[in-house]
């Protein structure tokens, strides 16, 4: 039966790795046509990083990238000794991760993500 | 050489270091095809008389970042700013060879764009990181602000304090809703021009003046 694997990922487990730990099984999972959903989103230099190594995995009639989709961040309005150490409130949430050539956004507000999902 | 001239150079050097003003380094950033070279192009040409890049309607024509330096822009109130600016290609999460090939190109030189352009994407993320001082993101006022890669790119920029100017460009169309950005990213200004008619880039030297000083 041909089919498409996706993976959840809790808070708990990803509390637990490294930032170079979730961005490698983010993509090797993803590479392998496997749909990836974080409970909690990635930190900004998280997905600097994912951005970079995901352009250097690319290979022509292989892996040509993923889709990204996630809520928008909560972000309320910092109070004064957050500003003043420059620290905002923003909180990644959920996310969804796929294959460029297998996962599509449908649609996307506040509060629902609609994906469609390809068989390779 | 004598020992004056030896204590005459290190101290020359060492107030030279010390008292050298910081180059400051704006990136200009966004999706491919926003209009990111026709504005470098376009600040480099009405404040040095020279451009940057070559323009064209295939994605990701800028394959590399490139650095304009000593660029002297003024003010109304006689205030000016010397910057370099970077022009960087189009930062995205996916790059497929075979859209190229609906532009004419050769299967061969597709791949070698898409590659080129893999590249330049991870050169630009690396640039943000260690070599940028303030960002003009660049979208293109016609397309939807609230696709993933701005949430990302805002965020990362964000998270590394650099102010930020957001250029909401082709206002010239008649689909542009520089509104529709105003509302995507309210934390940050929001310019509308046209690079391309060059309508209120005025506006954004202004804001650039007070912004990144």
């Amino acid at each position: 039966m041909e089919g498409i694997q996706i993976d959840l990922i809790s808070e708990e487990r990803l509390a637990t790795m490294t930032s170079m730990e979730k961005i490698r099984m983010i993509l090797d999972d993803v590479r392998r046509g496997t749909i990836v959903i974080l409970e909690k989103g990635l930190a900004p230099e998280e997905q600097s990083t994912l951005i970079e190594m995901t352009m250097r995995e690319i290979l022509p009639d292989g892996f040509n990238g993923i889709e990204i989709e996630t809520y928008p961040s909560r972000a309320d309005s910092p109070g004064f000794l957050k500003r003043l150490l420059g620290k905002g409130t923003s909180e990644s949430r959920l996310t969804v991760i796929g294959p460029a050539n297998q996962l599509r956004m449908i649609k996307k507000d506040k509060d629902v993500i609609s994906a469609w999902i390809s068989t390779r | 050489m004598s020992i004056f001239i030896q204590t005459r150079n290190r101290v020359s050097k060492f107030l030279q270091a010390f008292f050298r003003k910081k180059r400051t380094r704006i990136g200009i950033y966004g999706p491919p095809n926003a209009g990111k070279t026709t504005l470098a192009n376009r600040i480099a040409r009405d404040w040095t008389g020279e451009e940057m890049g070559q323009v064209s309607e295939i994605p990701h024509e800028t394959r590399r970042a490139s650095r304009k330096s000593d660029i002297t822009i003024s003010g109304s109130n006689g205030s000016s700013i010397t910057i370099d600016i970077v022009d960087t290609p189009g930062v995205t999460t996916k790059i497929d060879y075979m859209e190229f090939l609906e532009y004419g190109v050769t299967r061969d030189e597709a791949v070698i764009r898409a590659r080129e352009a893999t590249e330049g994407v991870a050169e630009a993320m690396h640039w943000l990181r260690e070599d940028i001082d303030g960002v003009i993101y660049m979208l293109d006022s016609t397309e939807d602000p609230f696709m993933q890669v701005n949430i990302m790119m805002i965020g990362i920029i964000e998270s590394r304090n650099l102010p930020v100017i957001i250029a909401a460009n082709k206002i010239d169309l008649p689909a542009a809703s520089p509104q529709r950005i105003r509302s995507a990213f309210p934390q940050h200004p929001v310019i509308p021009i046209s690079c391309l008619e060059g309508k209120n880039v005025e506006d954004l030297y202004e804001k650039m003046v007070n912004h990144f000083r």
